[in-house]
């Protein structure tokens, strides 16, 4: 569980931040089956290199948490504390005498557990077995518990010190208010000291079942092992039940700001508003007008007028963040303290300019031309192909979505972006967040 | 028992795991003293193409320090032939995605693309490469963007402003001490004349390397790599003085005072780089001391800091062999829970002795070694990768086969090896100890971190 304390390598500096937004494409050859117990199997054969990629998908996140949230995460990190007869440490041990990377991470939808391996059969076969106790066998010891809720004590206490996590924290609570979504995986300090090990037991005995799971499969094995490997990992889980659906989101019916003092040299500023599902029939022109508003790295709208410009910000971008329910719209930057008012109108003011005139043709051509031109990029490799199938089977996205993405990219017109955007982004009912110190403590 | 002899047999099989039919990297140089490095990988039909500079924040001055890093950034606002930003406008309609860096040792830009656009990434990256127009109103702009990055990077980041400063004490003449990003008072300071001639000094095909991994053929680079960087005339580079950290005679103390929520340490003690002969076996001891210590779950810190005694929220090792100076062994954590700093350093300083006293045993080097092993492995997944890690070793004044011969070195390291160079650099003449002490967050007059930065 040390991936909470996150420590940031300063020794290499990007010319810009680039906002990854959630880009699939198209390609591999996706198989589907069902293991015995439920749990859906999306595999892709990778021959190339002697090693497989397995990331097992619980809907067992952040927005199940109900009155404890922090639970789905506390739970999902203490499955690898200890497991059958194995202890913490011969988890550890065990994975990494055989080279095995395992992971586990939870967020607002996705429980994740993953493992890497090289795929020699004494190696595999051994990290598959502490794999499929982690998965099936977790002890939750109590001394664990109180050790990791500490830990995460500590990470909570650690973002009041950021002003770019409490700028994000406050526009969930905005944006969301009651939804489970308001609050992030790792849930507050009340809550999480409130969390008991019966209720990580229930949690677990609820959600981490065969009809609540999706595998992710990609490597150097053929089908039959992909089955027998997603066999023995899950199919031991009881069947249960799919978990029951994430409440529908509001929308924002009045404008919020939210303005909080904090000792930093510069203004954390987002604007934004729920408003994108995974499934939502209007994602293509959204996804594509906003490469053009703030999603394109360099040559967005957003980055010409407050970066390019007039120097005003290093990172300004926007992105939809699409989940099982409304996601997300969020465009942000940060800058000094006494430019904040000048790049927040900015801010507003491309946004409603977009929002009203809607891209150009020049601008869409070359949306188009970078998202379905650097399509392969997003499938080169194994890494990136299991977060694509693994999405594709989480969200129950179609089969074919990768093969269809770049045409439904093509087709996306200058219309259908001016109208997706007037119909779905509200700028008078948004929530606008700023983090920052005074005026006068700024540098200058 | 039985565990130890199952570990033993995972570990043999581990030593058969056969290095993945790895292409070869075929090495070329171009009249102009250019140097060109292609890798295959047909896996998908991408390329990463990118092009090192000798030339980084080391490579600096007091008074201009942070540089490299505007050079970096300026070098997307034009040329004679290109508007400022076209570069990246034209990447990006091409489907590509190009970015650059800037580190202590080098200065390197990339595009990631579809194999059949690499003409358009070399044609553009000959032509900054000696073509480069630093405009006034450009740079004006550009340097105040640099500013908001030291801004949300350092200044508002209470560890790494700690970092900063530690560096800056742990080190007296070597120019790892400066900051990558500048100190804000240089970048206040520096003018688009700075850049112009920093650009002159340090950007020409003889001080440069392509590097092209991806779905290509070698000799299809390189007659790409003669037509578009082969004509660019070389030019004088002097090459930087021989600068070598004066030996460190006592333990050195800072403390940084700044907002923040938790206290912060930092530790490092002096240690020696691969210089790139065979036989030099002390940095890979010291890189697998570092793995026992903290390479995950299983090593050290994790069982014992972290689990056990429940010093440590976050306890971590650092070490890298490859750097064109002498570095630092590097230890940083924050204490748990009702845990002081103190404790946390009297913990980690604990370890130390035990590596020191105790020869680590079997079964953690068999583990440290496996994890390496099949890292080898797991690299290969990443095209970006493989040319990040060419790029590097030979900018530093490596050789991309170090990088190649990287796993066979750690599988001879002993554990009397590793005992060897805790006993001979882990000492405490050669420590320097930087904590970070949070001032208060919450309070309505704000405080200034670390005044000297601020005008």
């Amino acid at each position: 569980m040390n991936n909470w304390i996150k420590q940031r390598p300063q020794w290499l500096l990007l010319a810009c931040l680039i906002v990854v937004s959630p880009l699939a494409s198209a390609g591999p050859a996706i198989q589907q089956w069902q293991t015995s117990n439920g749990a859906r199997v999306y595999f892709v054969a990778a021959p190339e290199l002697p090693m497989v990629d397995l990331r097992i998908v619980f809907d067992a996140a952040g927005a199940h948490d109900g009155k404890l949230p922090g639970l789905a995460l506390l739970t999902n990190g203490l499955l690898e504390e200890g497991a059958g007869k194995l202890s913490a440490n011969q988890i550890a041990d065990r994975f990494a005498a055989v080279g095995a990377n395992f992971g586990a991470s939870s967020h607002r939808d996705m429980s994740v557990i993953s493992l890497r391996s090289l795929t020699q059969p004494e190696l595999l076969d051994s990290a598959v077995a502490t794999l499929t106790s982690v998965v099936t066998q977790p002890t939750f010891p109590q001394k664990a518990l109180d050790r990791e809720r500490n830990r995460l004590l500590i990470a909570l206490q650690s973002k009041k010190q950021s002003p770019d996590a409490l700028t994000d924290e406050a526009f969930f609570h905005a944006a969301y208010g009651n939804h489970p979504y308001a609050n992030d995986a790792s849930g507050t300090e009340a809550t999480v000291k409130r969390i008991k090990r019966q209720d990580l037991l229930k949690h677990y005995k609820q959600y981490y079942v065969g009809k609540n799971a999706i595998v992710a499969i990609v490597g150097a094995i053929d089908r039959k092992q992909a089955e027998a490997l997603a066999e023995t990992i899950v199919g031991k889980l009881p069947a249960g039940q799919p978990a029951s659906a994430i409440p529908a989101v509001s929308a924002l019916t009045k404008p919020q700001l939210v303005k909080q003092e904090f000792p930093s040299s510069q203004t954390h500023i987002q604007v934004g508003q729920p408003v994108l599902s995974r499934n939502d029939p209007d994602y293509f022109p959204l996804y594509v007008g906003n490469y053009i508003l703030g999603g394109g790295g360099f040559v967005s709208r957003l980055t010409a007028e407050i970066r390019e410009k007039r120097g005003l910000s290093y990172s300004t971008f926007s992105y939809f963040a699409p989940m099982r329910q409304n996601g997300p719209f969020i465009m942000g930057l940060q800058t000094r303290n006494d430019q904040a008012d000048e790049a927040l109108k900015l801010l507003n003011e491309t946004l409603k300019n977009f929002i009203d005139n809607g891209p150009t043709a020049d601008e869409l051509k070359a949306a188009t031309q970078n998202i379905t031109g650097g399509f392969a990029l997003s499938l080169d490799s194994n890494a990136k192909i299991i977060d694509n199938i693994a999405a594709i089977g989480f969200y129950q996205l179609p089969l074919d979505y990768l093969d269809s993405y770049t045409t439904k990219v093509d087709a996306v017109t200058v219309e259908q972006i001016s109208d997706a955007f007037k119909r779905r982004l509200q700028p008078e009912n948004m929530v606008t967040v700023i983090v920052g110190g005074t005026v006068d403590n700024a540098a200058r | 028992m039985k565990q130890r002899n199952t570990l033993v047999a995972l570990f043999s099989a581990l030593l058969m795991v056969q290095p993945v039919v790895a292409s070869e990297v075929q090495e070329y140089t171009l009249d102009n003293g250019m140097k060109v490095f292609v890798k295959e990988d047909h896996r998908a039909p991408v390329v990463a193409s990118m092009v090192w500079y000798k030339v980084g924040s080391s490579y600096e001055q007091n008074g201009t320090t942070g540089i490299s890093h505007v050079l970096e950034h300026m070098m997307f606002k034009g040329t004679d032939a290109h508007a400022p930003g076209e570069f990246s406008r034209i990447i990006a309609a091409n489907g590509g995605q190009d970015n650059a860096f800037t580190s202590r040792d080098y200065t390197a830009y990339f595009q990631r693309l579809h194999k059949d656009r690499l003409p358009i990434s070399m044609e553009l990256e000959s032509d900054r490469m000696r073509n480069m127009k630093v405009l006034d109103e450009e740079f004006a702009k550009e340097v105040q963007v640099v500013m908001e990055e030291r801004r949300m990077r350092t200044d508002d980041d209470p560890e790494a402003l700690t970092s900063e400063a530690f560096n800056a004490a742990a080190y007296v003449n070597s120019p790892y001490r400066r900051p990558i990003i500048g100190w804000m008072n240089d970048l206040e300071n520096m003018t688009a004349a700075d850049i112009r001639a920093w650009y002159k000094t340090w950007y020409a095909p003889n001080n440069a390397s392509l590097v092209v991994v991806g779905d290509v053929q070698p000799e299809e680079v390189l007659a790409l790599a003669k037509k578009y960087f082969g004509p660019l005339q070389p030019d004088t580079i002097t090459p930087p003085k021989p600068v070598k950290e004066v030996e460190q005679r006592g333990e050195r103390r800072i403390i940084v005072k700044a907002p923040a929520e938790l206290p912060y340490l930092l530790m490092g003690y002096k240690t020696p780089v691969a210089k790139g002969t065979a036989d030099e076996w002390e940095p890979y001891a010291l890189a697998v001391l570092s793995s026992i210590l903290d390479d995950g779950n299983s090593a050290r810190f994790a069982k014992r800091l972290i689990r056990d005694q429940q010093i440590a929220t976050s306890a971590g090792a650092g070490y890298s062999p490859f750097a064109r100076l002498d570095g630092l062994f590097m230890f940083d954590g924050q204490p748990a829970k009702g845990h002081t700093i103190a404790e946390l350093e009297k913990a980690i300083r604990g370890e130390i002795k035990l590596v020191k006293d105790e020869l680590v045993s079997n079964d953690e080097l068999a583990r440290i070694k496996a994890q390496v092993i099949a890292s080898e492995v797991y690299e290969k997944d990443s095209v970006f990768y493989q040319a990040m890690q060419i790029g590097s070793l030979e900018t530093i004044g490596l050789n991309w086969r170090i990088g190649e011969q990287y796993a066979d070195k750690i599988k001879q390291v002993t554990a009397e090896q590793i005992r060897e160079v805790a006993r001979k650099y882990l000492i405490d003449d050669h420590l320097t100890v930087a904590v970070l002490e949070p001032l208060p967050l919450d309070h309505k007059k704000p405080h200034r971190p670390m005044g000297e930065m601020l005008r």
